[in-house]
């Protein structure tokens, strides 16, 4: 079973839950930025919820389908398209053998998930057969898709069911403005206190080079840090600390200027100064932000971060129970 | 004749240059033929080559110079012989 990249889209990449545990060696997790529509899709279709599928980036690609296969999208709002025809979103619908599956427009969020029954078929890397493009690891030849490619697929499960829909309440809802809850820390002491309250105060627009490495934002005041003598180890600009190690969902600020959120293909570690995290219930929703949109950070307690996340995984065990 | 809107695929920032330096791809009022680049859309550190799906006339450019657009918004206007 072979699929055909006619048009590959503008970053389209094989992803999947993610490669744990090799971050310490500077091999950052990858997997799906919105983790919980690529398991939605997977789920829809009975694969295995980390079942590798494809992750379009505000562009989705061109296929060919040499054999019939059920598919499901799940995240942004691009309609697909089978030889022309509209099809559902986050609905499992069959592609006959022969056909083209395109995409329109993205109308909403950033990143839509293609899950093929059965999953795509590359070697696992690491434990996982998520892209990590600068590393050039996982994912066909450890880059995003091209035209020209071909995509093995895994066999079907047999438990796919055309128009089986994700029910209407675990349908995410994209907007122009998103709320990012963050745990402030462990480097805002370097802030001063004025500069610290106005970074949660201000609209920032997430700039145009925002990818998977991270999400840099511009639009708001610079920030200003606290003045000091570098410590050893340290570079001399106000925003350097002594490497550490960066948590995915960490912002850091060179320079105080543009904070930039790091995503799941960052880099491990280094010397800015991490004002804050955007917590890990938020990180799928940094993932459907489109370019030139508005995001507003809030600060939030650690219990707060840890009530989110509990509530996210419910979300989750409900999205494993759906009918 | 028949008149065809040229669109941003996908949200990002329009140039009608390769580079600051150079000349626009095209002018309006000029002919172009199949596949002929209009200007590039830039998103994700990448720049993406707009394309002309027909020859004709591009009779008009809809954006500025470095605008930001939205997935579907109208670039230039494309007439078709």
């Amino acid at each position: 079973m072979t699929i055909d990249v006619i048009k590959p889209g503008l970053a389209t990449s094989i992803q999947d839950t993610g490669r744990q545990g090799s971050y310490h060696l500077g091999i950052p997790p990858s997997g799906g930025m919105d983790q919980r529509s690529l398991r939605a899709a997977n789920l829809l279709l009975g694969n295995p919820e980390g079942a590798a599928v494809l992750e379009c980036a505000l562009m989705g690609p061109e296929l060919r389908f040499k054999e019939s296969r059920c598919v499901a999208t799940c995240g942004a709002e691009m309609t697909p398209r089978v030889n022309g025809e509209a099809q559902p979103l986050n609905e499992v619908f069959r592609v006959p053998a022969g056909a083209t599956l395109s995409f329109d427009f993205v109308k909403a969020g950033a990143r839509l998930y293609l899950a093929f029954e059965g999953g795509i078929d590359v070697p696992e890397k690491l434990g996982s057969r998520s892209t990590y493009a600068l590393g050039s690891l996982g994912g066909l030849d450890g880059r995003p898709l091209q035209a020209g490619d071909q995509l093995n697929l895994l066999p079907p499960s047999a438990a796919a069911r055309e128009g089986r829909q994700l029910p209407e309440a675990l349908i995410p809802q994209f907007s122009k403005h998103y709320m990012l809850r963050v745990v402030p820390g462990i480097y805002d002491h370097r802030l001063t206190d004025e500069s610290r309250e106005r970074f949660y105060e201000e609209d920032w627009t997430v700039a145009s080079e925002a990818d998977r490495i991270g999400y840099r934002m511009k639009g708001g005041s610079p920030l200003s840090f606290i003045e000091r003598e570098p410590p050893f180890g340290a570079g001399d600009d106000p925003s350097n600390i002594v490497d550490a190690c960066y948590p995915i969902g960490s912002i850091q600020v060179p320079s105080g200027s543009e904070p930039i959120i790091l995503h799941r293909d960052a880099v491990s570690g280094g010397g800015y100064a991490m004002i804050g995290t955007v917590i890990s219930a938020d990180m799928d929703w940094v993932g459907q932000i489109q370019p030139h949109q508005k995001v507003r950070f809030v600060p939030v307690s650690l219990e707060e971060a840890l009530a989110a996340r509990a509530k996210y995984r419910k979300g989750m065990e409900v999205l494993r129970q759906m009918p | 004749m028949s008149q065809q809107d040229i669109q941003a695929p996908f949200p990002g920032v329009f140039y009608r240059r390769p580079s600051p330096d150079k000349p626009p791809f095209v002018e309006e009022g000029q002919q172009v033929e199949t596949d002929s680049v209009i200007g590039l859309l830039e998103v994700m550190k990448q720049f993406f080559e707009l394309k002309t799906d027909e020859a004709g006339t591009i009779t008009a450019f809809q954006v500025e110079e470095e605008t930001v657009v939205e997935a579907g918004q109208s670039i230039a206007v494309l007439e078709v012989k």
